[in-house]
């Protein structure tokens, strides 16, 4: 069997005397997307973060493409080409949405210690920030500042951030959050064009989304993993209908 | 783009002004105002160094007037054991405050927030008590430089006027740098663990190392300033690094406009000047100070540059 892009493996996370994460293990092959659904309080950021290192596991270990990388610093991972966005918006509020994507490209281009040069003025990363502006549509936006975009494009510029790392692996979370529902379906057919360049694990609230989208999907409940398979098999899954849909039904429905 | 705005403006005549300072300090016979500017322009310098990783690098140094004491010292210690030359001194004033900045930067940074302020507070602190207790180079009453630093007949450091354009020179030789290097790949790496630091971990960028960097650049562009001051007061005492003086720094970066490349300098000018006629006024200037200052922070958000700023818009 080929080696799986990403495998975790038991993983652990406790806080106090709450089982965030609890004897967690997936995997996710390259080119996959890969969704991970589960109601609020789930455990899925928590999840998430544990992937990228901004949260170290209690116990159980993560491999990127067969390298055990648990114990690395979240910068380190990154280089390996593990790319995140955040469930809550995270960006240089006070840069232009181009200076936020080149300095992604900056990270993996070179040495940042370089102290004359101007940096803006460097064409290989301005043309790799506006080709990512580009990829999600926003190129119109380049020179804006941060702060004076939608939340939308705000949603799009953290897509153009993670792709303008070129990574192996796109970690997702909820990019959907937030968004109305025109937004939404661009953000749909954008991902549905992304996912065919690179590996993404998914973690969304939009049901009709994820199932759109999803070549797996693993449940989570409690911090739990109690399902994982292709759309249809969680469809018919009893213990994710009474788990998870069925008390969310009702919202899901409504977007 | 935008050619002309009245912060620009406001900037050209001010450097003008301080350009042109020792033909009219001659012209009127004034000796006492180019003192006065040459101190202005040292501690501009060292304003200009705190902002660059106040400002620019969202980290607020509480301890910055160190390196004046530390470059002072360095000065005043190597001309007390017969070590004249600036070509020496200078160049230890700097490496010293450099060492200093990587110590203490290394064991700072770890924290974020008030305990950074209060870290950088503690070893600005430890270094007066140090300097203290220097028994050998006066301790308490600091220590007389009785020979200005020497640079071999390039430059005579006694000459009022020579000496206040090396000061102006290394002012503007510094804001240069600061000027290339908040533009360039690492400048906006600083600048962008300022604004978020957790996305650019994500990113890929390990924070500490950036800004420890930026830190030690500071400190050394500070030291300078410290050995220009011990020549300029013939003298160096603790005092130089008491946290008031910190303070002083501090109000003028806030003061002139966090962030803006010409801030300090305008910051440096007016508090420095504002001081020097108020308390000609009256003792208790500092009442006036006070509220004076409030105002504008209150009011001219990013300092004074912010304020000249808005006349554009408004």
């Amino acid at each position: 069997m080929a080696e799986p892009l990403l495998r975790v493996e038991k993983l652990v996370r406790r806080f106090g005397g709450i089982i965030a994460t609890d004897n967690v293990s997936l995997d996710v092959a390259a080119g996959e997307l890969h969704a991970i659904i589960g109601p609020n309080g789930a455990g899925k950021t928590t999840l998430i973060s544990q992937l990228t290192g901004h949260l170290a596991p209690n116990s159980g270990s993560v491999s990127l493409g067969g390298r055990d990388i648990t114990h690395l610093p979240a910068y380190r991972r990154c280089a390996l080409g593990l790319a995140r966005s955040f469930q809550i918006t995270s960006l240089l509020f006070d840069f232009t949405a181009a200076d936020n994507v080149a300095l992604a490209a900056q990270a993996h281009a070179g040495t940042s210690f370089r102290f004359f040069a101007n940096a803006r003025k460097e064409k290989g990363l301005r043309d790799a920030a506006h080709a990512a502006l580009d990829r999600v549509g926003l190129l119109h936006r380049a020179d804006v500042v941060v702060s004076r975009l939608s939340h939308g494009e705000r949603r799009e510029l953290e897509l153009a951030v993670a792709l303008a790392s070129k990574p192996k692996l796109l970690l997702l979370d909820e990019p959907m959050a937030g968004l109305g529902v025109t937004e939404s379906q661009r953000m749909v057919k954008l991902l549905q064009e992304l996912r065919k360049e690179v590996s993404i694990v998914l973690v969304e609230h939009d049901m009709p989304a994820v199932f759109a989208l999803a070549d797996r999907i693993t449940v989570l409940v409690y911090g739990r993993v109690i399902a994982s398979g292709d759309p249809a098999a969680i469809r018919g899954n009893d213990d994710v209908k009474r788990a998870y849909l069925g008390d969310q039904h009702v919202v899901t429905h409504h977007v | 783009m935008k050619a002309f705005t009245v912060s620009k403006a406001v900037t050209a005549l001010m450097l003008a002004g301080l350009v042109l300072l020792p033909l009219y300090s001659q012209a009127s016979g004034n000796i006492f105002i180019l003192t006065l500017f040459t101190r202005v322009v040292i501690l501009a310098l060292a304003a200009a160094s705190l902002n660059l990783i106040m400002g620019y690098g969202g980290m607020m140094s509480f301890g910055h007037a160190a390196y004046l004491g530390i470059g002072g010292y360095a000065v005043g210690i190597l001309a007390q054991e017969g070590v004249g030359s600036g070509f020496i001194q200078f160049p230890v004033a700097i490496a010293a405050s450099a060492l200093y900045a990587l110590v203490i930067g290394a064991l700072s940074l770890r924290t974020r927030g008030v305990y950074f302020i209060m870290i950088t507070l503690a070893f600005a602190q430890m270094a007066y008590y140090v300097a203290s207790g220097l028994a050998r180079y006066g301790g308490d009453d600091g220590l007389t430089v009785y020979k200005r630093s020497d640079f071999s007949g390039l430059i005579n450091l006694g000459n009022r006027v020579q000496f206040y354009y090396l000061c102006l020179a290394c002012l503007f030789g510094v804001i240069f740098l600061i000027w290339r290097i908040v533009n360039s790949r690492f400048g906006l790496v600083v600048q962008g663990l300022r604004s978020n630091e957790q996305r650019m971990q994500a990113i890929g960028f390990p924070a500490k190392r950036y800004q420890l960097v930026c830190f030690v650049i500071s400190g050394m562009m500070c030291g300078l300033a410290g050995a220009l001051l011990a020549n300029n007061t013939d003298f160096i005492s603790p005092a130089a690094m008491y946290w008031t003086r910190s303070g002083d720094l501090m109000v003028m970066v806030i003061l002139g406009g966090m962030g803006a490349l010409f801030g300090p300098v305008m910051g440096a000018v007016v508090y420095l000047l504002l001081e020097e006629f108020l308390s000609q006024i009256t003792e208790y200037w500092a009442l006036i100070m006070g509220p004076l200052l409030l105002l504008i922070v209150l009011f001219g958000r990013g300092g004074i540059m912010g304020l000249l700023g808005r006349f554009n818009r408004g």
